[in-house]
């Protein structure tokens, strides 16, 4: 999904579509409706292994490297997560391992998600970076 | 109501009254004003009580029992106050039997390893219900793992009713105690405690009562009740946190070892002769307490004993009745916990939307709830979720607030949906 542009573009636009909205119901409505449009995570992807903890939700997670690039799977079975996992993947997802490892979450801070979804809400937004991370470290290693 | 609580006629409670003692009630939450709804993870506090912690650090400070200063003194008369005061609150006969902890979770500890370190073997039987919050769960398993004790779990009905019947079955020769709680936490559940005691009782086992979701909503009389030993804790009562109290028989009690060693719970230390701890209740109070909160603990008993608990148990009856009318209507929405006896809290789960969505969005219009497990995985377990939304109530609450958050919490799955 991110074949042409780069992480950085990525995050610029998130930005930009994040400020057509005034107010933070209207942000999670588009959070929400990003996630509704994640594609399928089959069942019998719900594994262990693919599950991260430290979320109040479920959350499965998947990756497979695929000519030099990462590609991301991931679900939760709570909508504003399923959203945020598609904020995440527009970022992460199909990129060289060391521009995933290089890429600061900035987006959080400038999207105010930091404010709104801090770590002790335990939304799983930080443990599905550490996961994604670490999985780009391994690859780039 | 529970048959303990009971008065038929409970003065009607000036809700606009009450309001006006909590201060942060006047503040807003992401621009919206703030509908506070959980009530059974802690309770807000009085001006009273806020008042009472600002005049003991003003005027009171200084540690207590041992000085001969005035404010020693002084400080000494306002925290030992307040444990007549627990005792009169919960109806106990004797100020000794009042022990001070950090709260329920500490009263319950306290009970294990003090009477349960002295007087379980291997083999022995703990009963413990399946609606317990943890902290009267773990502490058990802890006995298990080190002595060997066996836990047996009264079963819960699919209303979230304890199975009487399956209860008293659960006797064995070796049943030294049952330990459950006087309000489900989760499910807001009466339990018919009296009851439950005289069956221990018949057994010849004692009852341990988790009242932390109890006293903030009826009168309780550990007497009547016939509980052997009671746990509390002050921040759900309207008090400060960090500060309960453990009621136990006086003969228990003093039959129990000290649990934790150091000053004030002594009479006399030496190396040569050995120590010997001080009476009770102050053997199972080391070190320096939390005073402060101690004293203003009595503040919020005044408080509530003042407002009337018999017009806030009815009064939160009428808010449940009101949000469990509400959130009836709302499709997909199936409530936990239906039993006939309940108080203060309303705990379900809507098809389609989770449960941290609901507390996530429900928190951008003011509204706060609490979702997750709630310290009762087991009871959640059975009903095969592993989160709730649960509402909870307080004597400050209004009907108006009970509309909005209904009104919210439509609004709030049909942005999930």
């Amino acid at each position: 999904m991110s074949i042409d542009t780069t992480a950085e573009q990525a995050q610029q636009e998130l930005l930009e579509e994040f400020e057509l909205f005034d107010n933070w119901m209207d942000r999670y409505q588009y959070i929400i409706d990003l996630g509704k449009q994640l594609p399928d995570f089959p069942d019998e992807w719900k594994c262990d292994e693919h599950k991260i903890q430290g979320c109040q939700s479920n959350v499965w997670m998947r990756h497979r490297l695929e000519e030099g690039r990462l590609h991301f799977d991931a679900i939760s079975d709570a909508a504003i997560v399923s959203g945020l996992i598609a904020v995440l993947l527009r970022i992460y997802s199909d990129r060289p391992p060391a521009e995933i490892r290089d890429t600061q979450p900035d987006f959080l801070a400038a999207l105010g998600l930091d404010k709104h979804l801090s770590p002790t809400r335990s939304n799983g937004l930080h443990a599905m970076l550490n996961r994604i991370y670490e999985v780009a470290e391994r690859a780039a290693a | 109501m529970s048959d303990l609580a009971a008065p038929a006629e409970a003065t009607v409670l000036d809700v606009a009254r009450v309001r006006r003692d909590f201060p942060i009630l006047d503040r807003e939450v992401h621009g919206k004003p703030l509908i506070y709804l959980d009530n059974a993870a802690t309770s807000q506090t009085p001006i009273q009580v806020i008042d009472c912690l600002d005049d003991y650090y003003r005027r009171l400070n200084a540690n207590i029992h041992r000085g001969l200063h005035t404010l020693a003194d002084e400080a000494t008369a306002a925290y030992e106050g307040s444990r007549d005061k627990v005792r009169d609150f919960l109806g106990a006969a004797d100020r000794r039997e009042i022990v001070f902890t950090r709260g329920t979770t500490e009263a319950i500890n306290l009970v294990a390893n003090g009477w349960g370190r002295a007087h379980l073997r291997a083999g022995d039987e703990v009963l413990v219900s399946r609606m317990e919050h943890h902290s009267n769960i773990v502490p058990w398993q802890l006995l298990a793992e080190e002595l060997g004790i066996v836990i047996r779990v009264i079963p819960v009905d699919e209303r979230g009713v304890l199975d009487l019947a399956a209860y008293r079955t659960l006797f064995s020769e070796r049943t030294k105690l049952v330990a459950v709680n006087h309000v489900s936490n989760a499910f807001g559940t009466i339990n018919p405690v009296r009851e439950l005691a005289e069956e221990a009782h018949r057994h010849g086992a004692l009852i341990l009562v988790d009242g932390a979701q109890a006293t903030p909503h009826q009168v309780v009389d550990v007497q009547a009740i016939g509980a052997d030993f009671y746990a509390f804790s002050g921040h759900k009562v309207y008090g400060p946190t960090g500060i309960g109290a453990l009621y136990g028989r006086l003969e228990l009690l003093e039959a129990m070892r000290p649990w934790q060693g150091g000053g004030e719970m002594i009479a006399t230390v030496s190396f040569e002769a050995g120590t010997t701890y001080a009476p009770v209740p102050h053997k199972f109070e080391a070190g320096t307490p939390a005073i402060a909160e101690g004293v203003a603990l009595g503040a919020a008993l005044d408080w509530v004993t003042a407002t009337g608990l018999e017009a806030i148990g009815a009064w939160e009856d009428q808010l449940l009745r009101r949000a469990t009318l509400g959130v009836s209507r709302i499709d997909g929405l199936r409530l936990l916990g239906t039993a006939p006896d309940k108080a203060g809290v309303l705990s379900f789960v809507v098809d389609g939307a989770h449960a941290q969505d609901i507390g996530l969005l429900i928190d951008q219009l003011g509204v706060a709830i609490r979702t997750g497990h709630h310290c009762a995985q087991p009871l959640l377990a059975q009903f095969g979720v592993d989160a709730t939304c649960r509402a909870s109530f307080a004597a400050y609450n209004t009907l108006d607030e009970v509309d909005a958050f209904v009104a919210a919490l439509e609004r709030v799955i049909g942005m999930v949906r």
